[in-house]
């Protein structure tokens, strides 16, 4: 379904952007429908600029994004672009900045019904998404972003997910600014989703541990190259690259205390 | 109360004042901490945890009030009843030092990191430019902090690398204990295990004598705490040594926030993923009797009605929950 190819992206930097920062360096993957594929790394690894490719948000430098056989940078009219994002939707780390403090939670929901030409069955479509994220509607239904908590952010954005029914969801670190309490609650979410719709899933995270709960397959990125790849048993459990091995290593456990701190 | 411990909260209220009524974010804690100490405070967030921080060190500012209660600093002075300049002149930094949430943002975008450092220690001390650096580079190095940071900008480092800059600077005084708010939120969990390996450092280097450390993550906690206060709506719902309390959680609520800890491992990959349903309460008005029952999946009608107290279950291990002192057939 999605399919990228050898995708680079070069950041100019310096005087006159002479010395380019190589932030994506020449990746290749596919995702297929209803599959979870994480995308695991540090914070510079260029898994944040693979998702902001993706989502046509960033223009590659060289490399292309197929998205049901098309070059996703072919899109150009309005209309086609429109389309696309519904069809692949994003869920960015903080919830709070994809809402307009001024307005009512309501309306990232009236939105999404209005994106779907869907006005006159409003109301109860909104109702059964809320309910399908684990939200009573009249706990969040007239509030303002500020008076929800961050987890009831994140499930209002993914509520949308079920009014839109995108065939792919980017999501960008969605948990990490989540109490530890209600992270699996949200990783629920998006396993419901893809049994529900078969929608796939890009799940960007740091936390190896995370993707081992959530992912079909884990890719693991470093300094802007997938270094390791496979199913989360394989990556987590035999894992090739030393630095997949680092990062197994630094994940704090419950059963054991680190030894070298 | 122990004599000799460092620090010790005796039934400490301290509630924000609001148009519609207190909102009760620390109701009621007692707790100690006693040299050698890291005492890990877990819990959602909105239960009061950080707020308990400032408490403990006196930070109390409107809307902020403190209600009743003694904070007991060596089993002699009650930081309570001593005026906010007094505490601010003589605790601060010197006996207590604070690294509240989000605090690597708290250097200035526009000074170097030695340049920031001197101006903290002129307020402090009154130290000449070369005695500071002097400090400073020496503390970097026992740290294991690289020196070149002091001659950097705050932009040109890393977010574990401003984490750690300001610890090491609100430690440059020796307090004996350090609060350090959430302060591996929202990082990578390789730098996460640096900023753990920096405090564990302080108590090895003898630098600080016991550190209270604030955060939700439990998976954290256990690589460092040497005991736990689990908090829930305010108050304290369990608290004893960190393996006991992960081995036998005895409060429903202590059950659910480590069995929603999602590592790796293979107990935590049977148990599969869990998470505590609901969210916390308002603390304006919050539920009668355990402000836990409306979310517990073992609530029986005593808990909606009484408020349970914090009882003894063995050396050091104290639970608040109405089951454990009926039965224990829940489990």
């Amino acid at each position: 379904m999605l399919e990228v190819r050898n995708l680079t992206k070069v950041y100019a930097a310096g005087l006159l952007g002479r010395r380019g920062v190589v932030a994506v360096d020449g990746i290749s993957f596919t995702v297929e429908e209803g599959e979870i594929v994480s995308l695991v790394g540090e914070s510079g690894s260029g898994k944040t600029t693979t998702a902001h490719m993706i989502l046509r948000l960033l223009p590659p430098t060289s490399g292309q994004v197929m998205f049901e056989g098309q070059n996703i940078w072919d899109l150009r009219t309005k209309k086609d672009l429109k389309r696309y994002w519904q069809r692949v939707h994003a869920i960015f780390q903080d919830p709070y900045a994809a809402f307009n403090p001024i307005y009512k939670v309501d309306r990232v929901l009236y939105q999404a019904v209005s994106l779907m030409g869907n006005r006159e069955d409003s109301e109860r479509l909104m109702q059964e998404a809320l309910e399908a994220v684990g939200l009573r509607p009249e706990e969040v239904l007239g509030r303002y972003p500020h008076q929800l908590s961050g987890g009831q952010r994140q499930r209002l954005m993914i509520a949308r997910c079920y009014l839109l029914k995108p065939k792919l969801v980017v999501a960008d670190e969605p948990v990490s600014m989540v109490d530890a309490s209600g992270k699996a609650g949200i990783l629920k979410l998006f396993l419901e989703l893809r049994d529900l719709y078969g929608t796939a899933v890009i799940f960007i995270t740091h936390d190896l541990g995370l993707a081992y709960y959530i992912s079909h397959r884990i890719l693991v990125m470093h300094k802007g190259k997938i270094v390791e790849e496979g199913t989360p048993e394989k990556v987590l459990d035999a894992p090739q690259h030393p630095y997949t091995r680092k990062l197994i290593a630094d994940i704090p456990l419950i059963s054991r205390r680190w030894e070298d701190i | 109360m122990n004599i000799s411990s460092l620090l010790a909260a005796e039934d400490v209220k301290a509630y924000y004042a609001s148009s519609k009524g207190f909102i009760r974010a620390v109701d009621g804690i007692s707790l100690e901490i006693d040299h050698g100490d890291v005492l890990g405070v877990a819990g959602e967030s909105g239960c009061g945890k950080s707020t308990l921080g400032n408490v403990l060190m006196m930070n109390v500012r409107p809307p902020l009030r403190l209600l009743g209660g003694k904070v007991i600093l060596e089993g002699k002075q009650d930081l309570a009843t001593m005026d906010r300049e007094e505490v601010k002149a003589r605790v601060w930094g010197r006996v207590i030092a604070l690294v509240p949430q989000s605090a690597l943002n708290a250097l200035v975008p526009t000074r170097k990191v030695g340049h920031f450092i001197k101006d903290v220690v002129r307020y402090h001390l009154g130290f000449s430019t070369r005695e500071t650096m002097a400090l400073a580079k020496k503390r970097f190095q026992d740290l294991e902090l690289p020196v070149e940071t002091l001659t950097k900008y705050p932009h040109q480092l890393s977010g574990g690398m401003r984490q750690r800059v300001v610890i090491a600077v609100a430690t440059l005084l020796n307090p004996k204990l350090l609060i350090v708010d959430e302060p591996t939120t929202a990082l990578d969990v390789s730098t996460q295990k640096q900023v753990l390996k920096l405090l564990s450092h302080l108590r090895t280097e003898h630098i600080v004598r016991a550190i209270v450390f604030i955060t939700h993550d439990i998976a954290i906690l256990r690589q460092i705490a040497t005991r736990i206060v689990i908090m829930y709506a305010g108050k304290v719902v369990e608290t004893g040594p960190m393996e006991l309390i992960l081995q036998e959680p005895a409060h429903p609520y202590a059950r659910g926030l480590i069995h929603s800890v999602l590592t790796p491992e293979p107990m935590v990959r049977q148990r599969g993923l869990l998470h505590i349903v609901g969210e916390p309460p308002n603390l304006l008005q919050p539920p009668p009797g355990c402000r836990f029952h409306p979310r517990c999946p073992h609530s029986i009608p005593i808990c909606s009605q009484e408020e349970p107290p914090l009882i003894g279950l063995g050396r050091d291990h104290l639970v608040a929950c109405h089951l454990t002192s009926h039965s224990r057939c829940w489990k």
